[in-house]
């Protein structure tokens, strides 16, 4: 079976969930693997939300917001826009690659740019393969029945 | 009536915490006399066999600094607490990695290498790097297993209470003994578990005695690179303080000096990733609405992983590199 | 002023003294011409032609004056038709023949003075030499832009223009009686249907004719008086005083509870679709300009005449002119089939031309309009299924005629068909005006990608916006018809004012607060909040915010390095709990 990446999409109430809400009243299809989570606005993004995402198996993190200048919060766009490009930074930090984020401006009438950019997204996703997470899973226990990292061969 | 017995380790930890612990000057004194030290071994000769042969829940209190991140660390953070009554994760290395913790930047291999092979003031010609199992005449010998991730005392077992701070500072220290000795001796209720203690659950701001205004940055400078204005807000002068996403308790020294916080006492109990909500407040606060502007000014914050994460690597959300 | 006693032609009159004696004698309805007087300026006699014969007193001796500057006093004799009086207009008017070429006002009054085969003294210039175009020029207008020059055989205009001086304000044209002075079309399309603006393109007009206060309004760009600094006609002819120069614009701050928005739409400009010849044909006109033309008050006072003012034989009317086209405008624009059909009533009922409607669709939706389009049918109007594909003149060599060639495919028989019309009408589309996205902007609404605005809900709140307050209200929602936009203003209208009876505002129940005993005061949360809702309490150290300013965008919360604000239906245990539910 192919491999269906898990995409979260953080999207804001007043264009991109709407353009979303869009997509799905023109019955444009658009890949599954994007699960949606609505926020007032892209403002609202805290990058702890993208960071808790990719820990609890998200393969890549789509955010939308409004075009700039259209903010319903006037610019709450902005914000958002300052900070996706620092929380980048630190995912190249934690060693995910930064492609697997990122920021898009669809607007309430984009339906079909939401659906276009949910299909391309889903499918870069897809060439990057799955996002596997090395400290996740681990339980003390394991320690019983030995380290789930033993020493590594190491030359001499 | 026995004493109450006290424990204190270190695991992965740089023993300051200990130094901390004697820095309480003359409630030492009370320490001493209210406990029976069952284990110190920074202080005095304590064998792990003379643990392991005390009964369960033996020890009424255990201070517990460093972070796990060897089997070693792991055995004794698990025997501990199998002994403990009470067990407390002191310090910034038990509570959230600190700076043992960067470790989870790179790989074991990678510090293997440096630290036996390439560091300029290695002199290893044979490039030998020590083995978990070597054989020798005699027979195997081992040594402890160094993982590839720096763990959190948390992860590994059940703590009660956290203490923050590299190292908490003695005077909370001393009114955290001084609480524990009057609920011992009192018969007072424990704190509900989880509780950190020694700290507030406001920010470093809170101490903070500098001026705060609204906050517009359009550069960020080192520390070093400017004389900061002794009754401004650091961050104001584009200086990356931790402070506001820092729990507070420390009494804001390192600000008081003019230098920026570091984040030491880890995240205020509201947050979940302490550089998460650093770069959400610092990205508020940039003022520009330019894309290729804003990149100019984020270049301007240099390593911003150790500048974000520098003590709460192991317990942020996403825990080490990944790559 | 006094009034005074004269006899006109042995009729006794009061006038008010100093009045000229023209005016007097035209009071009485006598007509005395006048061609060099223009009632703005000082009169200066040069045509003569106004002379009469007066006398002044009893036993005085008669004599001949130019009544246009001659004013009246007490006991004044004027006889406007003596022997002596029209001998002494013939001679002005021969005098003025005599050096000018041939014109319409000279040749009929030359017909009414009775000269026979009059010896017209040049053969082109047609200036009478009555200065007005000067006189208007300096005097009123203050340009001074205008002096006589010699006429020669290579130029024969009697005036010199000195075109740094001139502002182009026309008055020299608009004064001169024989037209000798004409401006230049600035544009290559002559203006046929000038009305387009529904209203003469003067400096001063009513912006439009249903406009609401319906008070003209004075350009200040293109009025002399500000230009110039002259003129001031209008308020000399305004009998209520009404025109004041010196009103400043005022801008009127309103304080509003709720505001709706009925900014309606423009006219689609057909102009770049070349293959329908708009503004190259004269008689290739917009869906508007024939109404205009059907307006009782408009052009043609309500006929529907050609250029040339012929009556047109043959009509094309065209739809889906910038709408329903992949290159202009995707929707449909609703209104055209119907009012279509309405235009071809027209013309049945007042001319007796061939009516050809081209459509794609014939879109009869409304409430009794399927029946009117059968009536239409009925009336024997030609409906052909095919889009008009192009307009070309019958003959590129004899286009100055007028005639035109519609070129289409008509579907229903599959058939190329070349439509010989008079008359093209285009069907224009309606389209969002080209300033909605600012306008929008300023109240914080959007527009969709088709430039109207976006409702909040497209069948669930079809007349609110997003933002709170503000309603939407006819076609600047969407292209619709006027029952419809009807009904969508009396249900914003019913929204607003059931905002307004309350007087009250029902507050959303998301709003971010801080949580005190968290708030440290760094006050980074202060400079994010776009509505000002967040202060700073300098006294307990935190920030506050106003929950009636808030508005729940979240972004101090995001902000918020303590975690200190929380979102109410927004939390952040809320959204993590999301985020790990749906992805594990």
């Amino acid at each position: 079976m192919s491999f269906e990446p898990k995409i979260l999409g953080i999207l804001c109430n007043w264009c991109s969930y709407t353009g979303a809400d869009l997509a799905g009243t023109a019955r444009l299809k658009y890949p599954a693997n994007l699960m949606s989570v609505r926020v007032m606005c892209s403002g609202r993004v805290d990058p702890g939300f993208i960071f808790d995402a990719f820990k609890a198996g998200a393969d890549g993190v789509l955010i939308c917001g409004c075009h700039p200048g259209d903010c319903h919060y006037v610019e709450g766009n902005y914000k958002c826009l300052r900070r996706i490009p620092m929380t980048k930074t630190l995912l190249q930090g934690f060693g995910i690659d930064p492609n697997r984020l990122r920021l898009e401006w669809v607007s309430a009438s984009e339906g079909l740019r939401f659906q276009q950019v949910v299909t391309e997204f889903t499918e870069q996703i897809r060439s990057l393969g799955p996002l596997q997470l090395k400290e996740w899973g681990y339980t003390p226990h394991q320690s019983e029945a030995g380290h789930p990292e033993p020493q590594p061969a190491l030359n001499q | 009536m026995a004493k109450p017995k006290l424990a204190i380790y270190w695991a992965a930890s740089c023993g300051g915490c200990d130094i901390a612990i004697l820095d309480i000057e003359d409630k030492i004194l009370d320490v001493a006399n209210f406990f029976d030290l069952a284990f110190w071994p920074c202080a005095a000769d304590f064998k792990y066999k003379d643990v392991a042969a005390m009964p369960d829940k033996s020890i009424t209190l255990t201070l517990f600094n460093g972070a796990i991140r060897s089997s070693e660390n792991l055995e004794i953070a698990e025997l501990l607490r199998a002994k403990s009554v009470v067990m407390c994760a002191f310090g910034s290395c038990a509570s959230e990695g600190c700076i043992p913790g960067l470790a989870n930047l790179t790989t074991l291999k990678e510090i293997c290498d440096y630290a036996y092979l390439k560091s300029p003031s290695t002199v290893n010609p044979e490039q030998i790097i020590p083995q978990p199992k070597t054989k020798v005449p005699e027979g195997e010998i081992s040594i402890p297993v160094l993982w590839n991730t720096v763990r959190t005392l948390p992860q590994v077992i059940d703590v009660d209470y956290i203490i923050p701070g590299c190292p908490p500072q003695s005077n909370q220290i001393a009114a955290v003994i001084e609480a524990v000795i009057d609920i011992l001796q009192n018969g007072k209720p424990l704190p509900p578990k989880g509780t950190v203690l020694g700290a507030t659950d406001k920010s470093c701001c809170d101490e903070c005695p500098r001026k705060r205004d609204v906050k517009k940055i359009k550069k960020f400078v080192r520390p070093f690179s400017i004389v900061p204005d002794p009754d401004i807000c650091l961050m104001e002068q584009g200086i990356v303080c931790c402070g506001p996403a820092t729990r507070s308790g420390c009494g804001a020294k390192c600000v008081i000096a003019g230098v920026p916080c570091r984040g030491c006492y880890g995240l205020p109990s509201h947050i979940r990733d302490q550089g998460a909500k650093m770069v959400s407040a610092i990205g508020s606060v940039i003022d520009s609405q330019d894309p290729e502007e804003i990149e100019r000014i984020i270049a301007t914050i240099p390593d911003p992983m150790g500048t974000f994460y520098r003590f709460s690597l192991p317990d942020s959300l996403l825990r080490r590199n990944q790559a | 002023m006094s009034k005074v006693s004269i006899e006109i032609d042995g009729k006794p009159i009061e006038v008010e003294s100093g009045t000229y004696l023209l005016e007097a004698v035209r009071d009485l309805g006598v007509d005395i011409p006048a061609p060099c007087r223009y009632p703005y300026l000082k009169p200066k006699p040069s045509c003569r032609l106004c002379s009469v014969e007066i006398s002044e007193g009893a036993d005085s001796v008669s004599k001949i004056v130019t009544s246009c500057n001659y004013p009246v006093t007490a006991g004044l004799k004027v006889l406007t038709n003596s022997e002596k009086a029209i001998e002494a207009r013939r001679a002005a008017l021969n005098n003025l023949i005599g050096r000018t070429a041939p014109t319409t006002l000279l040749g009929d009054l030359a017909a009414q003075f009775k000269i026979d085969n009059p010896k017209w003294g040049h053969k082109y210039v047609t200036c009478i030499f009555c200065k007005l175009c000067i006189r208007v020029c300096d005097e009123l207008v203050g340009a001074k832009a205008l002096s006589f020059k010699k006429v020669t055989d290579q130029d024969t205009t009697s005036i010199k223009l000195d075109p740094e001086k001139c502002i182009l304000c026309g008055a020299c044209a608009f004064v001169c009686p024989t037209n000798h002075i004409k401006l230049e079309e600035a544009q290559d399309r002559p203006v046929v249907h000038s009305e387009m603006s529904l209203g003469p393109n003067a400096a001063i007009s009513l912006t439009f004719r249903q406009a609401v206060p319906n008070v003209p309004r004075i350009h200040t760009e293109q009025c002399i008086h500000f230009t110039m600094g002259g003129c001031q006609v209008c308020s000399e002819v305004c009998p209520k005083d009404a025109i004041h120069y010196d009103q400043p614009d005022q801008i009127e701050e309103i304080e509003v509870g709720t505001v709706i928005m009925a900014t309606g739409f423009q006219d689609f400009d057909p102009t770049p679709m070349k293959q329908f010849g708009y503004g190259k044909y004269p008689n290739v006109i917009s869906a508007i300009e024939f109404e205009q033309m059907n307006n009782a008050a408009g052009s043609t006072g309500g006929k529907i005449l050609l250029e040339n003012g012929a009556e047109p034989r043959s009509i094309a009317i065209l739809h889906c002119i910038g709408s329903r086209d992949d290159n202009y405008h995707k929707y449909c624009s609703r209104v055209c089939c119907m009012y279509a059909l309405k235009f071809a009533h027209l013309a049945k009922e007042k001319t007796d031309a061939e009516v050809y409607q081209l459509y794609i669709d014939m879109r009869a939706f409304g409430k009794g309009y399927e029946e009117f389009y059968h009536r239409l049918l009925d009336e024997g109007v030609n409906v052909i299924r095919g889009k008009g594909a192009e307009v070309v003149p019958v003959s590129y060599k004899r286009s100055a005629e007028g005639g035109l060639i519609v070129r289409c495919e008509d579907t229903l028989i599959g058939k190329f068909r070349e439509i010989p019309v008079d008359m093209v009408i285009l069907c224009t589309a309606l389209e969002a005006r080209s300033d909605a996205a600012a306008v929008g902007r300023k109240f914080n609404i959007s527009t969709g990608a088709d430039g109207w605005y976006i409702e909040a809900h497209p069948k669930l709140a079809p007349v609110s916006t997003t933002t709170e307050g503000i309603f939407l209200a006819g076609v600047c929602q969407g292209a619709k018809d006027i029952p419809d936009a009807v009904a969508q203003g009396s249900a914003a209208a019913a929204q607003a004012m059931r905002l307004l009876n309350k007087g009250e505002v029902l507050m959303d129940a998301a709003y971010a607060e801080i949580q005190e005993q968290f708030c440290s005061g760094c006050r980074i949360c202060n400079g994010l909040c776009p509505y000002n809702a967040i202060s700073y309490e300098e006294a307990k150290k935190v920030s506050y915010i106003n929950s009636a300013l808030c508005k729940a965008c979240g972004t101090c919360v995001a902000g918020c390095p303590t975690g200190a604000i929380k979102a109410r239906h927004f939390t952040d245990e809320q959204i993590y709990a999301q985020i790990e539910g749906i992805l594990t």
